[in-house]
């Protein structure tokens, strides 16, 4: 039987030769192709390197064996931070060109297309949320909670496994949209009727509908499995008002994923109802209620801001009481301010569309919730200067994160309360105000933290201290960078010029331009400093090793281990007394006793089934975008397979002898005796190995 | 503590007392619309939504036994918590997409 | 509350298997939470519905293409097979023998299946009264809603046949009690988001 080419291209959908950015800039050569085409040889020129690099290594198997099927929940949450490191430095990337683009555009067309651009602004907004933020703070709790609490893994290993490869899949789809067609243009809220089929015929939108919903399923697994874990897999003693703060956020975050995701995924499947089998869930005509999108998007997108922030507000609460050398100050207001701010959250989403015409009573309703919601963010930003009044102070880089984010986060929250009035947010609305002000809340309330807990925890990962000059760096170019990129914007908001603009026409505007552009080169150099600042370390990690494992006389339990922490993390679940746990037996010193009896620990067998379901979700969200139906239909029909065979497996642990265990930790123990404690003034220093000296 | 045997007859008689109380509500409710019992559709209306509301504690109560016991205090504060959040999400839609739609008219 | 005294709800195995009892805490309440994270979904595709109930574009309304006599069938099959799953968790607590389960969980498959084959003659009646998805806004909203309940009562029954295996497999293990106690709650959970169906959807449509 003869293949017509016809009939091959039928098999795969809507995928023609034109659908290629290469095809298309060969076609076109013109700088904004050129510029498609640069970014899509980027994403096959990194996948074909890593590819040799790995087969060159002889690193398959390891990487299999080790990573990629592993459930350690350690291991899964330095996964999940690498994929927010990659996915950041393309909408870093992509935010600079987009600035590039604005400060030349005044009365010229710039260097891309307005579709490009508007492209440009999608992708960077929607990989920033759920490809970077997302994964940067469920990869630090998956690192960071199960050893606070003194636990051995999650709840459930093989759901967070599934978790995140669901949320991979999802960065893949947005990754093969650069070479394979083209992003939605209907920027990261994906508004219908924009994005409906009468005028969006391609498959940009259905790139954006299946890359997020992959991801928001990820996310409510992984809420699911973070609030179980608090609530079941606690220590002995350590009850609820004895968890660390950093517990507390990730708890109310969790909740907040758990409740707050559904609202998105029904919208963006509503959507694709709408675009697949043309309902009319937001149409224009027949019935539809575009508005009503609105209303579903901003339901998940309200509480989705909190999940973000709630987390860095934990990572500022362990940085400041530990290098304050300070139990936190107002322990019982910050876990009561978290709880409203969780709470609070779900009440306020109708701030995010003033203007859409509902009457003034809902606005003014809606207005004032979103200002009681200042209230208790403002209770934890004094209870971080109590923390931090009269203590030991070091200004080390979590530190310098940590006082960044306490100024700058106050100015965003300002200009959010004048928001918060519906009269001034009809005047700002749509413009670059809002830009500048959910940026002012979002990098500091959300970078800095995560980047300050990265620094702070990256010790316990890999057993060696991150490098405090290129830290010191990369911290000067994250804040000057931001000033520089978003004052301006608050200036241009006010003089009216809209958010999403490829092209502007007052000569006025273009000094804040072009100081905005600088600050997002700044910006840039900040992240290639993080990069920098990891290969120095890596490479001098010999003088940075900190094997017992307490390199800030931290407090809580996850420093109670070795670095990096074996893979049951605690060789007996430890019996917990007090708040501050750690720093509590620390001064009784009772930190390293020897336990009376190792027990057989049981943990989880690595397994493939995670990988097996996030790439077949990865497959069959292809297949939809393109219309390839048998890729689409093959790949869930996998997943349920995969479900079921996995439902039948018996043997899914097994065990590390007690003798194994015993040998392990009398070695870390040894060490211990044999290493030289050191003092708060040393603690950046190769002096220290991670045993803080007793204060006397 | 009974045995076990007087567990499994007090059990079998939860779910019958379960099964026969949503029998009626149900019934009750078809009844109330087919024979069209009160003359207007806004009390039709409410009085099927509350026997549904009705109907639905007693699904939670003899089906899911979820009751004030401390063994089902984590459940029932999440089923709380839950009904909370779809009390706003739910109230709020339709409070504010009806406004609008009545703006428009 | 120390977490040994925290219990599931659901049904009790405490009096007949202490060990799985205390295992199973941890899974049942999980599987609570995915519920009322399925509970929000459909919390919002009722909100939904109600909104676009006046969207019916010139197209069918509620009262030319419902059934009530249907919907009352399918309303007692779905509930019929609730008390049927119930008695099929008595015969796994108080080991009644597999026959007995494997009845019980048989009967309630054969509900759960009669409810589906209602429904999908309900859906190809509308279809024949030009009543599709894409008609108007009201119809996607009731095609929005009401089959992915069908859909999960689908998933529930596959999940009921897998169980079936299972037991016949493995017997009664910790894994296939947990497993059936999770099956259990969906089961029930499906119920109760019918009563807002025929309630919300079918009755009101029909006053």
């Amino acid at each position: 039987m003869i293949v017509h080419a016809h009939d091959f291209f039928t098999l795969l959908g809507k995928i023609d030769l034109h659908s290629f950015a290469f095809v298309r800039a060969w076609r076109d050569p013109s700088l904004n192709q050129v510029i498609a085409a640069g970014a899509a040889s980027m994403v096959v020129i990194g996948a074909i390197a890593l590819v040799l690099l790995i087969t060159w290594l002889k690193k398959w198997r390891y990487l299999w064996d080790e990573w990629l099927t592993s459930l350690d929940h350690k291991k899964i949450g330095i996964m999940y931070i690498v994929l927010a490191f990659v996915m950041l430095s393309r909408a870093l990337i992509e935010a600079v060109l987009m600035r590039t683009q604005q400060a030349m555009a005044v009365n010229t067309p710039g260097i891309v297309s307005p579709d490009h651009f508007a492209e440009l602004f999608s992708t960077h907004g929607s990989i920033m949320i759920f490809f970077v933020a997302m994964p940067l703070l469920t990869g630090l709790i998956n690192f960071v909670m199960p050893q606070q609490i003194g636990a051995r893994d999650v709840s459930f290993p093989l759901l967070n496994s599934v978790s995140l490869w669901l949320t991979g899949a999802g960065a893949g789809l947005m990754m093969a949209s650069l070479v394979i067609g083209k992003f939605s243009t209907g920027g990261w809220s994906g508004y219908p009727p924009f994005t409906e089929l009468t005028y969006n015929a391609g498959v940009g939108p259905d790139y954006w509908i299946w890359a997020v919903t992959l991801s928001s399923l990820g996310s409510t697994l992984t809420g699911l499995n973070f609030a179980v874990t608090i609530y079941k897999k606690r220590a002995p003693g350590m009850h609820l008002m004895r968890l660390p703060l950093f517990c507390w956020t990730a708890l109310c975050t969790s909740i907040l994923m758990i409740f707050a995701m559904p609202p998105l995924t029904v919208a963006t499947a509503m959507l694709a109802l709408d675009r697949y089998l043309g309902f009319h869930f937001f149409t224009n005509g027949m019935g539809g209620n575009m508005m009503n999108y609105a209303n579903l998007f901003w339901l998940f997108g309200h509480p989705e801001v909190y999940i973000l922030i709630l987390p860095a507000f934990g990572v500022y609460s362990e940085v400041v009481s530990a290098f304050s050398s300070k139990r936190l100050y107002g322990y019982t207001s910050l876990v009561l301010a978290t709880m409203a701010i969780a709470v609070l959250s779900f009440t306020v989403w109708l701030h995010h569309f003033f203007t859409m015409g509902q009457n003034a009573d809902i606005n003014g309703f809606f207005g004032i919730a979103t200002m009681t919601i200042g209230i208790p963010t403002g209770v934890k930003i004094y209870d971080w200067i109590w923390t931090m009044f009269r203590g030991e102070v070091r200004f080390t880089v979590p530190m310098l994160y940590s006082i960044a984010f306490m100024m700058t986060f106050v100015l965003g929250g300002m200009s959010g309360i004048l928001l918060a009035m519906p009269p001034a947010d009809y005047l700002v609305h749509n413009t670059l105000f809002l830009v500048a002000h959910f940026h002012n809340m979002l990098i500091p309330g959300m970078l800095y933290g995560m980047i300050a807990g990265y620094t702070y925890w990256f010790p316990k990962a890999f057993g060696f201290r991150l490098h405090e000059g290129w830290g010191k760096a990369a911290f000067v170019c994250w804040v000057v960078g931001f000033y520089l990129a978003f004052m301006p914007l608050y200036a241009l908001g006010l003089a009216g010029v809209a958010r999403r603009t490829h092209e502007l026409f007052d000569p006025a505007f273009r000094p804040w331009l072009i100081v905005a552009e600088v600050g997002g080169l700044i910006l840039l150099t900040g992240l290639a400093l993080l990069f920098v600042q990891l290969y120095v370390s890596i490479r001098d990690r010999e003088n940075n090793r900190v094997p017992v494992g307490d390199p800030w006389d931290g407090r809580g339990l996850e420093w109670a281990n070795a670095a990096p922490a074996p893979e049951y993390n605690f060789a007996l679940i430890p019996q917990v007394h007090s708040r501050d746990t750690f720093a509590w037996r620390k001064e009784h010193d009772c930190a390293y006793d020897p336990p009376d009896e190792y027990r057989d620990i049981e943990m989880p067998r690595n397994s493939m089934s995670g990988v097996i379901i996030g790439v077949c979700g990865g497959l069959a969200g292809f297949g939809l975008v393109w219309h390839i139906w048998w890729l689409a239909a093959l790949p869930v029909l996998g997943v349920i397979a995969t479900v079921i065979a996995r439902s039948f497996a018996r043997d899914v642990h097994y065990t590390i002898p007690a003798a194994k265990v015993a040998a392990e930790h009398g070695e870390w123990l040894r060490l211990i005796r044999e290493t030289r404690p050191v003092d708060r003034f040393q603690e950046t220093s190769p002096a220290n190995r991670g045993l803080a000296a007793r204060v006397p | 503590m009974s045995g076990p045997n007087a567990g499994k007859r007090h059990e079998i008689t939860t779910y019958v007392i379960g099964y026969v109380a949503a029998l009626v509500l149900t019934g009750a409710a078809f009844g109330a619309v087919h024979w069209h019992w009160f003359a207007d559709t806004t009390t039709t209306l409410a009085v099927v939504f509350g026997l549904a509301l009705v109907q639905i504690i007693v699904h939670f109560r003899f089906f899911l036994h979820i009751s004030f016991s401390r063994s089902a205090r984590d459940d029932l504060q999440l089923i709380l918590f839950s009904t909370l959040i779809v009390a706003l999400m739910v109230g709020g839609t339709i409070v504010i997409l009806l406004n609008l739609r009545a703006r428009m008219m | 509350m120390s977490a040994n005294e925290v219990k599931h709800a659901g049904l009790n195995l405490g009096d007949t298997d202490e060990v799985t009892h205390e295992q199973a805490g941890e899974g049942i309440f999980g599987f609570w939470v995915f519920l009322m994270s399925d509970a929000i979904v459909f919390a919002l595709l009722f909100a939904t519905y109600g909104v676009m109930l006046p969207g019916t574009a010139g197209g069918p309304t509620p009262a030319s293409e419902y059934d009530m006599k249907s919907a009352f069938i399918e309303t007692l099959l779905l509930l019929t097979s609730s008390f049927t799953f119930g008695l099929a968790s008595i015969a796994m607590k108080h080991e009644l023998g597999r026959v007995r389960l494997q009845f019980w969980l048989g009967i309630t498959l054969l509900l759960g299946l009669a409810f589906l084959g209602f429904e999908l003659h309900d859906f190809a009646s509308m279809f024949s009264d030009g009543a599709y998805g894409s008609r108007s806004g009201y119809l996607s909203s009731f095609f929005g809603l009401v089959p992915l309940h069908g859909l999960h009562v689908f998933f529930g029954s596959l999940w009921i046949v897998v169980m079936m295996v299972q037991v016949s497999w493995f017997g009664l293990d910790a894994r296939v009690k947990i497993n059936l106690l999770r099956l259990g709650l969906f089961w029930h959970f499906l119920d109760i988001v019918w009563v807002g169906i025929f309630s919300v959807v079918y009755l009101q449509g029909l006053i």
